[in-house]
């Protein structure tokens, strides 16, 4: 009874992961390392069209004349990129028609999820695009997507049945060599989604994607393209979850949207990699560029991340706004506890005339934890009356964690108006000692005042994805706060 | 016999603040606790209710004729214990509404019982804030957050009756109201009377006493009790102040 609150903190800090299982699904691995030959290898492996081996050596040899980057606030173990292995996919690949005929491993584990592809079709009407160790197994719903013109499909098959949209618009948001780790997925990528909302189509159901890990020592490199054409609008979800092991996994994704005139993208993230065990062993390294860009007037694009996974994340989702009038919106919850590091936040490049953009980051850390907001909001010449808003506040649980914020403002624009607010705060005993004298455990009143804390970007969310979102937070925080 | 303090003596950072309180309420009872300011009357409270800060060095809290002294704070909650805060503090972005469910439901959980379904639980809001007269707009609001000092002491008497508990200590819930809010927040606390809760009002004034009647009034003065008397003794203290008790103790 006499415990002290950081011995509370501790104990909620420190509960297990609760996803930590493998399944067991056979697969075909790509030898470790990384030449030409691997990326000819995976090419060939995908059948792939040859301005798609050539985008990828392309980007393989920009990789190689380029430097792991060092300016992030995050202590990263040195990583053997020749001891990875960089294409690994179920060895069967089957015909699927419908859910009686998907491997009942693969089955299971959704099901451990909570998130069954029955239950998603059945009761939310969502459509899956199931990524298990980077080829896609299924797509659901592309019937009802089919009938509005909507492609939704794996990367894939977008090269294979789509390959103009493919080459119009793939490496035009994230160039092959804008960064060691855009490159390295440029050059290796393995699978991912690949969306088109045609001219004026609503999208009527969320877009989904679950991703998931599995492959002992493989690397796993997505990569997402979205184009809303003129006047389109989707929302898109990316969730994942992964299994617990020892080795460090590498995870270097790229996110590309465009939006054209009057268009618009949600894209919402939960991100639950395995952020390793108490004592930081093990654990995804998370490197993922996403970027967006408001190409046409009027056009809008957000952001909403909840992350609580990850050993080490390090994540910046941007907008350029290069259309007159265009909006980009960023809302962010990052947990980290034990030994997480994060590094995160968003860019915002103002380009056209009346551009908008918002920035609220809610980063919480517990235990030994690490968790910077790095973001820059950039107002180029042209941007007349651009208007930009921050808010970065963060949240600290016990004192053993650390949080930082490195905004970075440019402005070039007399006209523009750019806002920053940052607040720093801890769950104080005396809230603590209120829920608690409501019955409320210590557990559930960290989750409470946790997710109170992050309730404007929850509430950004879908609300299948909000649920879920605030359960992930208070199981990432058993064991601290969230 | 609900509660009874026997011989309580508690410190903070080795501060001895409670020097031997004994006290004993039965159900049906009301009782106010009087005394100079920093005497410890909300001292005795969070330790009743089980904050960690003091620490207990000697005697016993009994409650239902268990020991209290070991258990976390959230089970003496859900063992009916009720602590109206003299400072209710803010928790941004949490409505009363997720609040109120989220402690109704563990409390139930601890009880055996069902969690209540949406519906019965809104019901249940509905017809305990025109108890203290809460327009339904705050119960959408953040605990406490940007609420006035009024708005606070009504929401706390709002959770006792969403919670009824067995024991409810209120803690100068009389301060910061205007006249038209203690009335409505003393005919709260009156409805929420029967013979098997108690209830423990702390305060500062006989108006508050003159709405909620106690049964039983209890000064504490430098960390015990130091008289007991029935209704009459708030009203003498009202008319003499503290300063006969303070020379009576002096005397002895
Ligand atoms: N957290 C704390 N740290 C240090 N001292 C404390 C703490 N809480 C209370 N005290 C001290 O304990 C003594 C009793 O305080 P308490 O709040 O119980 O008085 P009170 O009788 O409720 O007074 P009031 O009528 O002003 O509300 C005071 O001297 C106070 O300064
Ligand atoms: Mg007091």
């Amino acid at each position: 009874m006499a415990s002290e609150p950081n011995d509370i903190l501790n104990e909620v800090t420190q509960s297990e992961y609760k996803y930590g299982f493998v399944t067991d699904i056979e697969t075909e691995l790509a030898p470790k390392g990384l030449t030409e030959e691997t990326i000819r290898f995976i090419s060939s492996k995908k059948e792939e069209p040859p301005f798609m081996l050539e985008f990828r050596l392309n980007a393989f040899r920009r990789w190689q004349s380029m430097k792991q980057p060092e300016w992030a606030h995050l202590n990263i173990p040195p990583i053997d990129f020749q001891d990875i292995h960089y294409y690994a996919a179920p060895k069967k690949r089957p015909e699927l028609e419908s859910l009686d005929q998907v491997d009942p491993e693969l089955l299971k584990t959704f099901e451990k999820l909570g998130i069954s592809l029955e239950e998603q079709k059945r009761l939310s009407g969502v459509a899956v695009d199931a990524v298990i160790d980077s080829v896609s197994v299924k797509t659901t719903f592309s019937d009802t997507l089919a009938k509005h013109g909507i492609i939704f499909c794996s990367f894939s098959d977008a090269v294979k049945n789509h390959p103009e949209l493919v080459k119009q618009y793939m490496g035009t948001v994230v160039p092959a060599g804008d960064n060691y780790f855009a490159a390295l997925n440029s050059a290796v990528f393995s699978d991912g989604s690949f969306a088109y909302i045609p001219k004026g189509v609503r999208c009527p159901i969320e877009l989904s994607t679950y991703f998931r890990i599995n492959a002992a020592n493989t690397g796993q490199f997505e990569r997402t393209l979205i184009v809303a054409d003129e006047g389109a609008y989707v929302s898109y979800m990316e969730g994942c979850t992964a299994p617990q092991r020892d080795e460090n996994q590498l995870h270097a994704a790229i996110v590309e949207i465009v939006a054209l005139k009057d268009a618009e993208v949600k894209y919402s993230t939960v991100q639950n990699w395995y952020p390793g065990d108490k004592e930081g062993r093990g654990g995804i390294y998370n490197f993922v560029t996403k970027r967006g860009i408001c190409k046409g007037n009027h056009s809008k694009i957000s952001w909403t991340q909840v992350e609580t996974g990850s050993a080490i994340t390090w994540k910046y989702p941007s907008c350029i706004l290069q259309g007159d009038n265009s909006v980009g919106e960023f809302y962010s919850v990052a947990v980290t506890n034990n030994y997480q590091q994060a590094d995160t936040g968003s860019k915002m490049v103002h380009l056209g005339r009346n551009t908008r953009s918002t920035i609220i980051s809610k980063g919480i850390s517990a235990g030994r934890s690490n968790n910077s907001y790095r973001g820059l909001v950039k107002i180029t010449k042209r941007a007349e009356n651009a208007r930009n808003f921050s808010q970065c506040d963060s949240l600290l649980l016990g004192d053993k964690c650390g949080a930082h914020t490195f905004p970075y403002i440019q402005t070039e624009n007399r006209s523009s108006v750019v806002e920053h607010e940052a607040t720093t705060s801890k769950i104080s005993d005396d809230q603590l000692f209120y829920c608690q004298q409501r019955g409320i455990d210590t557990e559930s009143a960290i989750g409470l005042i946790v997710n109170g804390y992050a309730r404007e970007v929850l509430s950004k969310l879908p609300m299948e994805f909000a649920v879920e979102a605030q359960k992930l937070l208070s199981i990432s925080l058993e064991g601290s706060v969230g | 016999m609900l509660l009874h303090i026997n011989d309580l003596h508690a410190s903070i950072n080795g501060k001895e603040i409670l020097k031997g309180v004994n006290l004993e309420v039965n159900a049906g009872e009301v009782h106010a606790i009087m005394g100079p300011n920093g005497t410890g009357k909300s001292t005795l409270a969070s330790v009743i209710a089980g904050r960690e800060v003091f620490e207990v060095t000697q005697g016993d809290v009994v409650f239902k004729g268990k020991s209290l002294l070991d258990m976390p704070v959230e089970q003496r909650a859900r063992e009916g214990i009720f602590l109206g805060f003299q400072y209710p503090v803010e928790i941004p972005g949490v409505s009363i509404t997720n609040f109120m469910r989220t402690a109704l439901n563990e409390i139930r959980k601890y009880r055996g019982l069902e969690p209540l379904s949406g519906a019965a639980f809104l019901a249940r809001m509905e017809e305990k804030k025109k108890l203290v007269e809460i327009q339904s707009k705050l119960t959408n609001r953040s605990v406490n957050e940007g609420f006035s000092g009024g708005e606070k002491k009504k929401n706390e008497i709002f959770q006792m009756a969403m919670l009824e508990p067995t024991l409810s200590i209120l803690d100068e819930t009389d301060s910061g109201l205007d006249i038209d809010a203690l009335r409505i927040v003393a005919n709260g606390v009156n409805a929420l009377r029967s013979t098997d809760n108690a209830i423990v009002v702390i305060t500062h004034y006989q108006r508050l006493l003159d709405y909620i009647v106690p049964d039983i009034v209890h000064v504490l003065y430098e960390g015990r009790i130091v008289k007991t008397g029935g209704k009459e003794l708030a009203l003498e203290l009202e008319e003499k102040g503290y300063e006969w008790i303070k020379k009576e103790m002096e005397g002895r």
